[in-house]
């Protein structure tokens, strides 16, 4: 107990600031950030993965949340049977063309020996692979888009319930991370941190215009949800009695009966989007759960050990016998599927998928950030440190704009010094992050919480 | 006649804007490498200190157009950038002093430094975006053009026109004078060659009796000059909007490896690469063909390798593809 108690501390006092916001905003805000926050820490528990226990750097994080997105896209979504009859076809050609290709490069990998020849015949089947697909994928891509562009304008996905997207965002997210793994892990530190930023940008910029695979810029609205709706919550009878139950008093002081009335059909509806929102909390909290049972597990397993020797001493951890390379690669794929899995439940929680919303500040370097404040290779640290980070990420903008009221007091309301400062608010955020991430990295570079390995 | 027309066609459209871009990623570049080659970090923060710089050169042309003075037919922010390159100077050193010293003199991994750059990152996007705001700012002033596509066609009485904004000139001749002056001061002073030797072999040139303290400071001003007039140039052949800075980075980083990152001559000619590349893959050539090919044989498609959304991907897929087969760059890397 003693031993915990600083991680005990510090995550009651979290809680406290949620639900001091709770009490002094409003149940809603409080809830839909401490949504975010267990979002968020998924996706830094995905992160402290492959950097505190492996010390891989992955400045790719954007691109594994857009994955994750777009399998909850693909999954939820009913399939549109015009566009599939429209351009189905040449999509599923282009898509065994491109398998064929994979093979066939395979294969000569295999069979030939590396020389000057076989780099040129594989530079060449990749160009003539690419014409050929563009070929036959080119008049089915204008087919799809054209079936009713203002509404679909794409295949739609599978129809399934939107939770199964969470595991497929998993794989999919794992997948690219496998082949960005073969090709990037063997680089210094800091070119992998460049290359995977730069591979996820490639990455949001086929989401983006690929149109026929995911609308693009076009976004999708309305996806399906685990949860139920308000319209619907808001007239169901249990849950009216449930409202009138829980604010029993305060509706007990009303006599008018019609002013009862409205101020219940108020409290309906507000408690609606709060009840929405707990079950989404609900989900996403077993979600956090589950995983951090698995990844404390696994750090104090055998293979956590290993992790760290790899990471502390590459040489002597391959003098040891144990496979870098190999374990390298399956530890990026498993950081990178955590991400895959919050990505999937981000696009859920918001109903809607915007590819142009994927920018490397908000989906990397934040991130990055919480897992350097949090405390690296801890993850009760990486947990709080999404926490802490989201929580001033969204409340910088009220904390700033407090403190230029307090300090341009003596300034008349229209200087022009006042106005601008006021205006600029919003980017007070950055300049939290930015000032927190240097004062931690300098006064506590192990992060707030700090890896503590005991061995039993 | 045709001919002549399909290469004054490559010309406006091709070559000329990549030879400007390509300028404009080379002097970031050399930033990058030279801040990699000496300091031995990756800098995250090269977008946003070219946006810094831009922002105060910015500032001083708006002060300089107020009080009426301007340079005629050139834009003004010419005669702002050397006050901005002394504020953007000071800046850098502080950042140095108050930030990356406290790093380098406890001998923190690379990566370290990298992740501390990104502090830097945050703060100075928050400083620029709350000193200016995140809109569009376009400061050009004084003529725009030097030849406009109307006035060539009637000149030659061709059909395609030939169009040079005067950004354009400006930009690669200053680079080209900017990269001549370094390229001097690198190889032939004495400071110049100290420089080399510290980023060969920081311990032998701490034994040859080198100050390193001399040399950081040395490379932070370089840093700035090359940060201030690159991003100003950007911004005055284009405009100036903090976000686009940013994305710039990833470019430039592209450029920087492609070219070798530590070698600044690499990273030169790496930023032409990107360039390059970048918009002859993007480019729809079928007007071209329409004017070399006989008229049967006429192109249907726009024949364009790649839709231009993926400006940016090209040069990041060329950046992994040398990342993947030489990993030290085009032009061996890492020795300035």
């Amino acid at each position: 107990m003693r031993k915990n108690l600083n991680v005990i501390a510090a995550y009651s006092i979290m809680m406290v600031l949620i639900f001091l916001v709770g009490i002094f905003q409003s149940w809603n805000i409080a809830l839909s950030i401490f949504n975010m926050c267990l979002i968020s820490a998924v996706m830094t528990m995905g992160a402290n993965i492959q950097w505190g226990y492996a010390g891989l750097i992955n400045f790719g994080i954007m691109g594994y949340t857009a994955l994750g997105g777009l399998a909850a896209v693909l999954i939820s979504v009913n399939p549109i049977q015009e566009a599939w009859q429209a351009g189905g076809f040449n999509i599923l050609t282009s898509l065994c063309l491109i398998i064929l290709m994979v093979l066939v490069i395979k294969f000569i990998l295999k069979k030939f020996h590396k020389s000057k020849l076989r780099t040129y015949g594989i530079a060449s089947i990749i160009v003539t692979g690419i014409i050929i697909i563009r070929i036959t994928a080119e008049p089915g891509i204008e087919a799809i888009e054209a079936v009713n562009p203002a509404k679909t304008g794409f295949l739609g996905g599978f129809g399934l319930p939107i939770i199964f997207s969470w595991i497929v965002g998993a794989f999919f997210a794992g997948g690219l991370a496998f082949i960005v793994g073969k090709v990037a892990l063997g680089l210094r530190a800091d070119y992998l941190a460049i290359a995977t930023l730069l591979i996820s940008e490639i990455v949001i910029s086929i989401i983006k215009h690929e149109d026929w695979l995911t609308r693009g810029v076009k976004n999708v609205i309305g996806l399906k949800r685990p949860a139920p709706y308000e319209v619907d919550l808001q007239t169901t009878d249990w849950f009216i009695s449930l409202v009138e139950k829980f604010n029993s008093g305060k509706l007990a002081l009303i006599s008018n009966m019609a002013d009862r009335q409205a101020t219940l059909n108020q409290l309906v509806i507000e408690g609606s989007s709060v009840f929405v929102k707990l079950c989404y909390s609900g989900l996403f909290l077993g979600v956090v759960i589950v995983l951090l049972i698995l990844t404390q597990k696994a750090l104090y397993s055998p293979w956590g050990r290993m992790m760290r020797a790899i990471r502390d001493n590459e040489e002597a951890a391959n003098a040891m016998g144990k496979n870098v390379v190999k374990q390298h690669l399956l530890i990026f794929i498993l950081g990178s599927a955590i991400v895959g899995i919050a990505g999937a439940m981000l696009v859920t929680q918001d109903g809607l998928f915007t590819p142009g919303s994927y920018r490397p500040m908000r989906y990397t370097f934040l991130i990055w950030v919480m897992v350097i404040v949090g405390g690296s290779g801890n993850n009760f640290g990486a947990i709080l440190g999404g926490f802490v980070v989201w929580f001033l990420w969204i409340e910088a903008a009220p904390i700033g704009l407090y403190l230029v009221n307090l300090t341009t007091a003596g300034l008349d309301d229209s200087h022009f010094l006042k106005v601008h400062l006021i205006e600029s608010v919003p980017y007070f955020r950055f300049l939290m992050m930015g000032l927190g991430l240097l004062l931690i990295m300098r006064y506590r570079p192990k992060g707030i919480l700090p890896e503590k390995i005991e061995i039993k | 006649m045709d001919l002549l027309n399909a290469i004054i066609l490559l010309l406006n459209y091709i070559f000329i804007p990549a030879l400007t871009y390509g300028s404009q990623l080379a002097l970031g570049a050399i930033f990058v490498t030279l801040i990699y080659g000496i300091l031995r970090f990756a800098n995250f923060a090269t977008g946003d200190m070219m946006s810094f710089g831009t922002m105060i050169t910015i500032l001083f042309t708006w002060y300089f157009q107020s009080i009426g003075i301007s340079l005629g037919v050139l834009p003004t922010a010419l005669l702002a950038i050397p006050f901005a390159i002394l504020f953007m100077i000071f800046y850098m050193l502080c950042i140095d002093k108050f930030v990356f010293r406290y790093y380098r003199a406890n001998k923190s991994p690379p990566v370290q430094l990298a992740m501390v750059s990104i502090g830097v990152m945050f703060v100075t996007q928050a400083i620029v975006r709350i000193i200016i705001g995140p809109s569009d700012r376009r400061f050009f002033d004084g003529e725009k053009f030097i030849i406009k596509a109307g006035e060539f066609k009637e000149m030659t009485g061709l059909n395609e026109g030939l169009a040079i904004k005067s950004t354009q000139v400006l930009t690669i001749f200053v680079t080209i004078l900017l990269v001549s002056i370094l390229f001097w001061f690198l190889n032939k002073t004495k400071t110049g060659k100290s420089m080399k030797a510290y980023s060969d072999n920081e311990d032998l040139a701490l034994l040859s009796g080198i100050d390193p303290k001399k040399i950081v400071m040395i490379t932070w001003i370089i840093a700035g000059i090359l940060a201030t007039i690159g991003g100003a140039l950007y911004g005055l052949d284009k405009s100036f909007k903090p976000f686009t800075y940013f994305n710039n980075m990833l470019p430039i980083f592209a450029a920087a490896i492609v070219g070798g990152i530590g070698n600044p001559f690499g990273a030169f000619l790496g930023g032409y690469v990107i360039a390059f590349s970048e918009i002859f893959l993007t480019y729809a050539y079928k007007k071209f063909f329409m004017y070399i090919l006989p008229k049967s044989m006429e192109p249907e498609s726009l024949v364009q390798l790649l839709s231009t959304d993926y400006k940016f991907a090209v040069s990041f897929s060329i950046l992994v593809i040398v990342l993947l087969y030489r990993p030290s760059g085009i032009f061996k890397g890492k020795v300035l």
